[in-house]
C-alpha cells in the first residue's frame, strides 16, 4: 500500500485485500493490488475497459471461481477472515457479500419469489408471516415497496429496466449482506433509473460497505467518497473522491479523468 | 501535456486563454498609456484609455459565457477544471485594472501641472512601470502554467506597497508645504493608491495561477501597512 | 513518362442509372425464384402428408367398421341351459354357447348360416345375455358379426359367390354394417373379423412407460452432469462425440445389443414389455442427452451469476434456476425421442416381440407386442381381411403419436408459461 492509502485506511475495515494477483491460466490479470473498504465510505473502482476493475470486484466474493482458468493469490480478509480459506463457506460469503450486475438479471419468478429464494434457501424466515416481512423490508430499502406493492405476485422480469435493477438490488439485500458489490449498476440504465439507484446507493451508505465498479466519471464522483484508478491491472491511484476528482498526483490518473487518454 | 482526445475541447481552452491574453494585453498597454498621459499631460492619450476599456469589459463578458459553457457541456476535471475556474476569476481581475487604469486616465485632466515642479509625480512612472511588470509577468505565468513566476510576482508586491508608502509621505509632506497644490495632490494620493491596487490584483492573478497550476493554494502572505503611525 | 496517376476520388454511385435498376431487378427476380422453390418444396411436402393420410384413411376407416347380421334368437326354445337368476361367466362358459350359435344361424339364414357367420359370433350372443340376462325369457334380434368372406363381399372386395349371399342377405334385409367396438378391446387372432390392437396397444404403451421411465431421468442426468460439471478434459470430449453418434446409429443395433445383453445374459423373459423398453431407452438417450445439453447451453449465463451471486449452491443453481428454464428445450428433445421410439420395429424384432400374443400384456415382464410390429406381422398375412385392419392399425398408431406430442408439446408450453 502506499503512504496516502496507509494515511486514509479506515480503523476498522470490513474488507481487505493485499498483494491480491489474479491469473487467467498464464495471463495476469490483477498484478498486486492492496486496498481497504470500510461500511462508511462507499468505493469507486474507475479505470478504462480492460483494466482488470471487474475482475478485482469478482475476488472479493470469489465469483471468479466459477470460471475454471482462473487463480487468485494473496489475501483477502472479511472481518478479519479470510476468504480463500478452505474453512470459509463460499456459500455463505456469497450472502454476506452480495453483488449486483451490469444487466438487471431477476429470476424468472414473481416479484415475491425473487426477494424470497435468498432468505428461503438459506434459512432466515421463520414462516410465512416472517417471510412476508423481510420481502416487505427489501423492498422498502430497495426503493421499490411503493411501485410494486400491489402486484407482487406478478412476473419480476415484467418490471422496467431501473425497476428490475432495484429488484436486484433489493434481492441482495434480502440475505442480510454485510457488502455490497455493483458491477456497473447503472449501465444498462436511462438517466432518471440512473439517478433514483444513485440516490439508493446514498441511502444505503453506512449499512452495507458499499463498492461499485463504474465508467462514468462523473457518477464515482457523484456516488463515492474514496475513488480507485485502475490502469493494465494495477492499481494506479486511490484517494478521496473529491481530491481525485480536483487534484490526481498520478499522471495515468490525471490523463484519463481529463480526457486525455488513449 | 496530452492533447484531449475530444479535439473541440482543446479548441475550446485555447480560445479561452487567447482571450485572456488580449485583455492582459490591453490592459498592460493601458496602464502604460494612462502614466504617459499623466506624465506628458496628453489629454487625447487619456480620453482613448477611458474609451479602449469598453473593449476589456467586452472581452470579460465574452470569456464568462465561454466558461459557463465549457463548464457544462465538458465536465471539466483536475488540472483542467482549475483552469478553467481560474480563468474566470483572473478575467474579473483583469477587469478591475483595466478600470484603475481608465481611473487614472480619467484624473489626468485634473492634474494641472508639470512634473519640475511637482517632484512627488516623478516617483509614480516608476512606480507604475513596476505594476505593469506584475500584471505582465502575471498573465506571462499564466499563459505559460509557470507557478514559479507566479510566486515571484507574488513576492514583488512589497516594492509596490513600498512604493505606495513612500509616495504617501512625500505628497503629504508636499501638500503641508504647498496648500495651493492641495487639489492637485489629492488626485495623485488617488493615482498612486490606483497603482498600489493594480499590484495588489496583479498579485491575486498570479495566486490563481499558481493554484490552477499546482492545486495548492498559496498561504496567507503578511501584508504590509499602508499607513505607518506618525512619530 | 510517368501515366496519369488514377484518379484518386471515385464519382458517387449513380443510383438511377439503367446499369443499376437492371441489376436491382435481377435481385429481386432472383429473390422471387427462391421463394417460389421454397414454396414448391413445403407443396410438395403437404402433398406427400396428405397422399399418406388419404390412403391412409381411406384403406383403414373401413377396418372400424364390421358387417352384421341380425338374427332373431328364441331363446326359450334353444337348447340353452341357463338359469337367469344365475348368469355367472362360469355357467356361461358351460351353456354350450357356440354349438347354439351355429343353430340359430342355420335356423334362421340357411343351410349354410354357420358358415356366414363369424366363428367367434356366440361371443355376441353370450355378451347380449350378459348385458341383459332377462332376454333368456324370450326372443330376441341380436346381431352377429358375419364372417370374414361376408364381410369383405360386403366392402367389395369379396369372391362371387360371397357377394351373391351377400345380396340374398341384403335383400332379406337384415345385414348392416357397425361400429367394431372389439377392434379397439381385443388382441391378436387369427380370424381378421375379430382381432383388435388393444393388445398391441398397451404393449406399447408399457413399452414407452419403461423407455420413458429409463431414458429420461438417465438423459437428463447425464446432459447435467456433462454441461454442468465435468471438466473439460480429452475424455469428456470423446464422450461427447460418442454420444452424438449413438444417436445415428441404426436402431436394429440396438435390438443385437438387447438380445446379447437382456436377454442371453441376463435372460430377462424375452417379448416382455421390459427388455423393449430398455432396449428403447438405450436409443432415446443420447437423443434426449443432445436436446438436454444444448438447452442448458442456452440458458443465460447472467441467470446462473444471479443464483450464484446470491449464495446459491451449485446444485441450487442446476435444480432450481437452470433445470426449470433448459425443460421446455429438454421436453422437445424427448417428445423426438419417444416418437421415434414408438414407431420402431426392427430392434423390436430382434428381442422376439414379434410371437403371436393373443392377449394383452399384464404387466411389464409378460409377453408382449407393439403397435408397429402388430402393422408388421398383421401386413403379412394372407387373408385379405388382414389388409384393412393393418391401415386401422396405421390410424391408431398416428393417433396415438399425435395424443403424445400433444402432451408434451402442452406441457412444454406450460413450463414456458410459468418460467418467462
Amino acid at each position: 500500500m502506499t503512504e496516502e492509502q496507509k494515511a486514509l485506511a479506515p480503523a476498522d475495515p470490513k474488507m481487505t485485500a493485499r498483494d491480491v494477483k489474479v491469473f487467467y491460466g498464464p495471463k495476469q490479470a490483477i498484478k498486486g493490488v492492496s486496498i481497504d473498504v470500510d461500511m462508511d465510505n462507499v468505493t469507486a473502482f474507475i479505470g478504462p475497459s480492460g483494466c482488470g476493475k471487474s475482475t478485482f470486484l469478482r475476488t472479493l466474493n470469489r465469483m471468479n471461481d466459477t470460471v475454471a482458468s482462473a487463480r487468485v493469490e494473496g489475501t483477502i480478509t472479511l472481518d478479519g477472515d479470510d476468504i480463500y480459506a478452505p474453512s470459509m463457506d463460499v456459500v455463505q460469503l456469497r450472502a454476506r457479500v452480495g453483488m449486483v450486475f451490469q444487466k438487471p438479471n431477476p429470476f424468472p419468478k414473481s416479484i415475491y419469489e425473487n426477494i424470497a429464494y435468498g432468505p428461503r434457501i438459506h434459512g432466515l424466515a421463520a414462516g410465512k408471516a416472517d417471510m412476508d416481512v423481510i420481502v416487505e423490508k427489501s423492498l422498502r430499502r430497495a426503493g421499490l415497496w411503493e411501485e410494486v406493492k400491489d402486484r407482487l405476485h406478478d412476473s419480476g422480469t415484467a418490471l422496467s429496466g431501473g425497476q428490475q435493477q432495484r429488484l436486484c438490488i433489493g434481492r441482495a439485500i434480502a440475505v442480510e449482506p454485510e457488502v455490497i458489490l455493483m458491477d456497473e449498476p447503472c449501465s444498462a440504465l436511462d438517466p432518471i433509473a440512473t439517478a433514483k439507484i444513485e440516490e439508493l446507493i446514498h441511502e444505503l451508505r453506512g449499512r452495507y460497505a458499499i463498492v461499485i465498479v463504474t465508467h462514468n466519471m462523473q457518477q464515482a464522483a457523484r456516488v463515492s467518497q474514496r475513488t480507485a484508478f485502475f490502469h493494465l491491472g494495477e492499481l494506479v491511484e486511490y484517494g478521496v473522491t473529491s481530491d481525485i476528482f480536483t487534484n490526481p498526483r498520478q499522471e495515468r490518473t490525471k490523463d484519463y479523468i481529463t480526457g486525455r487518454y488513449g | 501535456m496530452a492533447e484531449h482526445t475530444i479535439k473541440a475541447f482543446d479548441e475550446e481552452i485555447d480560445t479561452l486563454r487567447g482571450l485572456i491574453a488580449e485583455m492582459g494585453g490591453r490592459a498592460e498597454a493601458a496602464i502604460e498609456n494612462a502614466m504617459v498621459a499623466l506624465l506628458r499631460q496628453d489629454r487625447d492619450l487619456a480620453a482613448q484609455v477611458v474609451a479602449d476599456d469598453k473593449r476589456i469589459d467586452a472581452i470579460e463578458a465574452e470569456v464568462e459565457k465561454l466558461v459557463i459553457q465549457v463548464i457544462a457541456l465538458r465536465a471539466p476535471m483536475a488540472n483542467d477544471l482549475r483552469d478553467v475556474i481560474a480563468a474566470l476569476k483572473i478575467v474579473s481581475v483583469v477587469e478591475r485594472i483595466g478600470d484603475y487604469a481608465k481611473n487614472i486616465a480619467k484624473r489626468v485632466p485634473m492634474i494641472a501641472t508639470n512634473s519640475r515642479t511637482m517632484e512627488p509625480v516623478s516617483l509614480l512612472p516608476s512606480m507604475g512601470q513596476v505594476a505593469g511588470e506584475m500584471v505582465h509577468d502575471a498573465l506571462n505565468a499564466f499563459a505559460a502554467r509557470d507557478p514559479d513566476l507566479a510566486l515571484a510576482v507574488v513576492e514583488r508586491d512589497t516594492v509596490v506597497d513600498d512604493f505606495y508608502n513612500s509616495v504617501f509621505r512625500t505628497l503629504v509632506t508636499f501638500m503641508v508645504e504647498n496648500p495651493k497644490t492641495i487639489s492637485e495632490c489629492a488626485h495623485l494620493l488617488f493615482v498612486a493608491k490606483n497603482i498600489e491596487r493594480i499590484g495588489d490584483h496583479a498579485t491575486n492573478v498570479a495566486e490563481m495561477v499558481y493554484y490552477a497550476a499546482t492545486g495548492q493554494t498559496l498561504p496567507d502572505r503578511e501584508r504590509r501597512q499602508d499607513l505607518q503611525p506618525e512619530e | 513518362m510517368s501515366s496519369a496517376p488514377p484518379s484518386a476520388e471515385r464519382l458517387p454511385t449513380d443510383w438511377k442509372s439503367d446499369a443499376m435498376q437492371r441489376r436491382i431487378a435481377r435481385r429481386y427476380a432472383s429473390e422471387r425464384r427462391f421463394k417460389a422453390a421454397g414454396l414448391l418444396a413445403v407443396l410438395l411436402s403437404a402433398a406427400f402428408l396428405a397422399f399418406l393420410l388419404v390412403t391412409m384413411m381411406g384403406n383403414g376407416l373401413r377396418g372400424f367398421t364390421r358387417t352384421e347380421i341380425a338374427v332373431s334368437v328364441d331363446f326359450p326354445a334353444s337348447p340353452l341351459k341357463l338359469d337367469p337368476a344365475a348368469v355367472t361367466d362360469r355357467a356361461l362358459a358351460e351353456a354350450g354357447l357356440p354349438t347354439m350359435t351355429g343353430a340359430v344361424a342355420e335356423k334362421a339364414l340357411g343351410p349354410d348360416g354357420d358358415d356366414l357367420i363369424a366363428p367367434t359370433a356366440w361371443l355376441a350372443i353370450r355378451d347380449a345375455i350378459k348385458d341383459d340376462p332377462t332376454i333368456l325369457r324370450r326372443t330376441a334380434t341380436i346381431r352377429l358379426p358375419a364372417a370374414t368372406a361376408i364381410d369383405l363381399a360386403n366392402k367389395g372386395k369379396g369372391t362371387p359367390e360371397a357377394e351373391a349371399a351377400v345380396e340374398r342377405l341384403k335383400q332379406a334385409g337384415v345385414l348392416s354394417t357397425g361400429f367394431n367396438a372389439t377392434f379397439l378391446s381385443s388382441s391378436d387372432g387369427t380370424d381378421p373379423t375379430q382381432v383388435g390392437i388393444w393388445g398391441a396397444f398397451k404393449g406399447s404403451l408399457l413399452t414407452m412407460l419403461v423407455t420413458l421411465l429409463l431414458s429420461f431421468p438417465i438423459g437428463v442426468a447425464t446432459a447435467l452432469y456433462l454441461e454442468e460439471y465435468a471438466p473439460k478434459t480429452w475424455w469428456t470430449d470423446i464422450i461427447e462425440v460418442s454420444i452424438n453418434n449413438l444417436a445415428a446409429v441404426p436402431s436394429i443395433i440396438f435390438g443385437l445389443l438387447g438380445l446379447s445383453i437382456f436377454l442371453n445374459f441376463l435372460h430377462l423373459p424375452r417379448s416382455a414389455a421390459l427388455v423393449g423398453g430398455m432396449t428403447l431407452a438405450l436409443m432415446t438417450m443420447p437423443v434426449i442427452v443432445i436436446a438436454g445439453r444444448n438447452a442448458i447451453k442456452a440458458v443465460p449465463p447472467s441467470i446462473r451469476d444471479a443464483a450464484l451471486g446470491i449464495g446459491a449452491s451449485p446444485v441450487q443453481v442446476v435444480f432450481q434456476h437452470v433445470l426449470p428454464l433448459a425443460l421446455p428445450g429438454i421436453l422437445t428433445g424427448t417428445i423426438i425421442g419417444m416418437a421415434r421410439a414408438l414407431g420402431e420395429t426392427a430392434p423390436l424384432l430382434m428381442i422376439g416381440m414379434r410371437a403371436f400374443i393373443a392377449t394383452p400384456p399384464g404387466g411389464v415382464t409378460d409377453p408382449a407386442t407393439v403397435l408397429p410390429v402388430q402393422i408388421f406381422l398383421w401386413s403379412d398375412e394372407v387373408s385379405k381381411g388382414f389388409v384393412e385392419k393393418t391401415s386401422a392399425a396405421i390410424i391408431v398408431l398416428l393417433v396415438f403419436l399425435l395424443a403424445m406430442n400433444g402432451l408434451a408439446i402442452y406441457l412444454r408450453n406450460k413450463f414456458e408459461r410459468r418460467w418467462s
